[in-house]
């Protein structure tokens, strides 16, 4: 993975002595809150419900074994030895405080860290596939770009102060792990019919109170040029994005107002008269950044790992977990092991300070010493020899990491909701955590199949709702919490947004609606019919019959 | 048992260390609410208003809000559970927060 | 309101006008950019040096006709979270006007880099800040990974630095 070089180094020393001396500034009193809020937001410290709250950058959702262990070491010095993995790859502390904040920015610095840009109107965390670099179904690991993007977009000077928060995802695998439809920049790297590998470029996606899918402006952008044309694309938003309504000034609105085709034209005619005679330099830049994502020294193995298979014929559990919780690796040998972050009852995406250090010594041991952040809120082991499953299975046992339930119904994508966050209009961890309970038993997991069940405390959607294949939003009616459920959203590079059933229902009545709509899809399923699959086929009447005809 | 009374209380963040308090009757800010003083009538708001803003620009605290509430056998009840969750601390963590460290509101987040 | 140019405030030797105002032989003027439209074929023979103070709103090719004869373009920034101008800025700079780009508006010192890189040479600040709050600030990032930034800016770089030995497009003109 990549490492700092004394430029990136230099980089966040700057930036963090100049947030001491915004945060010095503004403890005497010479910065106002209004002036402050936004130097603040743009180094990720938010103030919540009930303290500050800092979300520190992981870009593209990789890190190492020794920066885990940092996020660990923050946790319990600045923090209350916990974290919190959320659904764009970064980690949020919930009670850290101002005075601290730049020594925890210094923290991270030492370990090539930092927070800049995970909030504020600006350019945030380029997000990507977990399974980067792993993958049996990657054309190229998408990663290289996600670092080149990622300094690109620091402290751009002309982008600093956008109409709103402005987000990238990237994949590099025709099958979209990175929801780069529902994203304002979205890249697929594909193949054209000659074989070199290029960009589709989609513009205008994104989730919240209007979500949108993504339309594509260019549909094979070579390599070199991606930097000068997002240039293209960014300085039309700068310029013309709304910034008369907070609730629509995000570039979906312009694309959606203006219109794709005005769109498309805006940005070409900006792209085109750009004066930059070469790319060259960008080219290097990508292909030294590449280097530092050479795979790991695979060692030659058999697909057919012995002992591995032993395990599981002895152990039901361990085979239980191996079906579900691992996937297809590019090497004969190897297998991407997923770490669900969502045990039965428990917090969805939240570590504590102890299982972040056992996560990260089992990447050091048995994954290239390299872990991932997916958009689900679990952590990925990417590179693990077959030889080694069980024993980090049982590690993972041992500290409440081994739940069989990656990518099942007990996989719930929650955000924080009103439990913590300022914006929430309703809380979403209880709801996750009385379903995950009602479905605690595997084995109605794997029945069930793979499903995603998303929830959002409020309507800016950051538990990405919108795309659930079960989506539950959190609102307020009359001051009571009161819960609508969509349905047929998805992420993939099929996606689309999910519709809602009908009138929503109270905070305990939610389980057994979800029960409800499960049920319905297993009576009507087809063989091996996955949840999705089936609700497109049948479409909503069957499940809003079963959840409202009179009993 | 004591009339309910029903008014608005001040909320903020201490500035720099984002902990949650409410303005008192005597000017400073507590972390319980049950210290808070009810605004119950326009002109208590107004001069609630004007004591944060000026704190806020003493540097004391941000972030500082209005909300409803009423007082119940001597004790503050937010109106809506938004705020007892602030008085309390997240709800599926009762070890943190203030219903941890002995400063909690006196009421449920939700009412069973 | 001072005037911030390479470090240091200078006095401001440009005359503002309003709209109304006779033009006759000041040596420097500033107009509004209604005024300069409206009164465009006065103001082409006007023999001083010409400079027009522009709303954020203005879109790059409305001034284009205009650009040639202009020694000061005064850009608006209204709110500290309102960028167009930024944009505007690098517009103007990456299409070669080499001539002087001034940023008017709340500044503060924590904006003054993004603006030097983006191509804006002098600031009308507020008296809240001294000479020392400006000069700290124009150097707390020693580094820019962007390319192609206003080299007067001062910062290092970086993606040009870590590949010696090729043309940097820094020589071209429009990078000062």
């Amino acid at each position: 993975m990549y490492r700092y070089d004394e430029f990136d180094h230099q980089f966040v020393k700057d930036r963090t002595a100049q947030f001491r001396d915004q945060a010095e500034r503004r403890l005497k009193g010479e910065l106002s809150e209004d002036e402050f809020r936004p130097l603040r937001l743009m180094n990720g410290l938010y103030l919540q419900l009930h303290a500050y709250m800092l979300r520190v950058a992981i870009p593209y959702g990789t890190l190492s074994s020794r920066q885990m262990k940092q996020l660990a070491m923050i946790a319990d010095r600045w923090d209350k030895g916990y974290g919190h993995f959320t659904t764009r790859q970064n980690i949020q502390y919930n009670w850290v405080k101002l005075e601290d904040t730049a020594d925890i920015l210094q923290a991270l610095a030492d370990v090539e860290m930092h927070a800049i840009q995970t909030s504020g109107n600006c350019i945030r965390n380029v997000t990507t596939d977990h399974w980067a670099g792993a993958a049996a179904d990657e054309i190229a690991d998408p990663r290289p770009v996600g670092e080149l993007l990622r300094q690109w977009s620091s402290l751009h000077p002309e982008f600093s102060f956008l109409p709103r928060k402005f987000k990238i995802a990237i994949t590099g695998a025709p099958n979209d792990r990175a929801a780069v439809k529902v994203h304002d920049i979205g890249l697929r790297l594909h193949r054209n019919n000659k074989g070199e590998a290029g960009w589709e470029v989609m513009v205008g996606g994104g989730q919240g109170r209007t979500p949108m899918i993504a339309v594509t402006v260019r549909d094979f952008l070579p390599q070199h040029e991606l930097v000068a044309y997002l240039e293209a694309i960014m300085r039309v938003y700068n310029l013309y994005g709304r910034r008369d309504n907070k609730y629509k000034a995000r570039i979906k609105i312009l694309v959606h107002e203006i219109g794709a085709e005005k769109f498309k034209s805006e940005v070409e005619a900006e792209y085109a008269r750009h004066p930059q005679q070469t790319t060259e330099v960008e080219e290097r830049e990508l292909a030294r950044i590449t280097s530092y994502f050479a795979d790991p020294k695979f060692e030659r193995l058999s697909r057919f790992a012995p002992e591995f298979e032993e395990a599981k014929r002895s152990n039901a559990d361990f085979a239980r977990w191996v079906k579900t919780n691992t996937a297809t690796h590019k090497k004969d040998g190897y297998t991407i092991v997923n770490i669900s972050l969502k045990a039965a009852g428990e917090i969805p995406g939240d570590a504590t300070a102890e299982q972040m250090r056992v996560m990260a010594d089992l990447a050091q041991h048995y994954s290239a010493d390299e872990l991932r952040v997916s958009h689900a809120q679990n952590i990925v082991l990417a590179h693990v020899k077959l030889t080694d499953v069980y024993a980090v299975w049982q590690k993972l046992s041992e500290h409440g990491l081994a739940a069989a339930n990656y990518g099942l119904a007990g996989d719930i994508i929650a955000c924080p909701g009103m439990d913590y966050c300022s914006l929430a209009t309703a809380r979403s961890i209880p709801v996750a955590q009385a379903i995950s309970r009602k479905f605690a038993d595997v084995d109605v997991q794997q029945d069930i199949g793979n499903i995603k069940i998303n929830i959002s405390g409020c309507i800016n959607a950051c538990g990405h709702h919108h795309v659930g294949h079960i989506g539950i939003l959190g609102l307020d009616k009359k001051g009571e919490e009161y819960f609508q459920i969509t349905l047929g959203g998805s992420s993939s590079e099929n996606a689309s947004i999910g519709t809602i059933l009908g009138p929503g229902f109270a905070q305990d009545e939610v389980p057994d609606a979800i029960d409800k709509i499960l049920n319905t899809y297993k009576r009507l399923r087809g063989p091996g019919e996955e949840f999705l699959a089936t609700y497109r086929r049948v479409g909503a009447a069957p499940f809003k019959e079963a959840l409202y005809a009179a009993a | 048992m004591s009339a309910t009374e029903k008014g608005q209380v001040m909320t903020a963040n201490r500035l720099g260390d984002g902990l949650v308090v409410f303005l008192t009757r005597s000017g400073d800010w507590s972390e319980r609410i049950d210290e808070a003083v009810l605004a119950l009538e326009p002109q208590a708001t107004a001069a609630l208003e004007t004591r944060a803003a000026a704190d806020v620009k003493a540097n004391l605290v941000t972030g500082q809000y209005l909300f409803e509430a009423e007082r119940l056998n001597g004790n503050i009840r937010a109106s809506h559970f938004r705020e007892r969750i602030r008085t309390l601390g997240p709800t599926i963590r009762t070890d943190l927060g203030k219903q941890a460290e002995g400063t909690a509101g006196h009421f449920a987040a939700v009412e069973a | 309101m001072p005037l911030l140019k390479n470090n240091a405030f200078v006095t401001d030797e440009w005359n503002h006008l309003d709209d109304d105002t006779i033009v006759d032989d000041q040596p420097r003027i500033t107009v509004s950019f209604a005024r300069l439209q409206r009164d465009w074929d006065s103001l082409a023979n006007f023999t001083g040096l010409l400079g027009v103070r522009l709303p954020n709103t203005v879109r790059e090719h409305e001034l284009t006709p205009y650009v040639p004869q202009l020694a000061l373009i005064v850009l608006s920034f209204p709110a500290f979270n309102d960028g167009r101008a930024y944009s505007l800025a690098r517009q103007l700079r990456l299409d070669g006007y080499q001539q002087e780009l001034r940023a008017s508006g709340n500044i503060l010192p924590d904006q003054l880099q993004f603006m030097r890189q983006v191509g804006i040479d002098s600031f009308e600040v507020s008296e809240r800040f001294t000479l020392e709050d400006w000069q700290r600030a124009s150097r707390q990032m020693s580094l820019a990974y962007q390319r192609g930034l206003y080299r007067k800016a001062g910062e290092r770089e970086v993606w040009s630095e870590r590949h010696q030995g090729f043309a940097p497009w820094e020589e071209q003109p429009h990078a000062g």
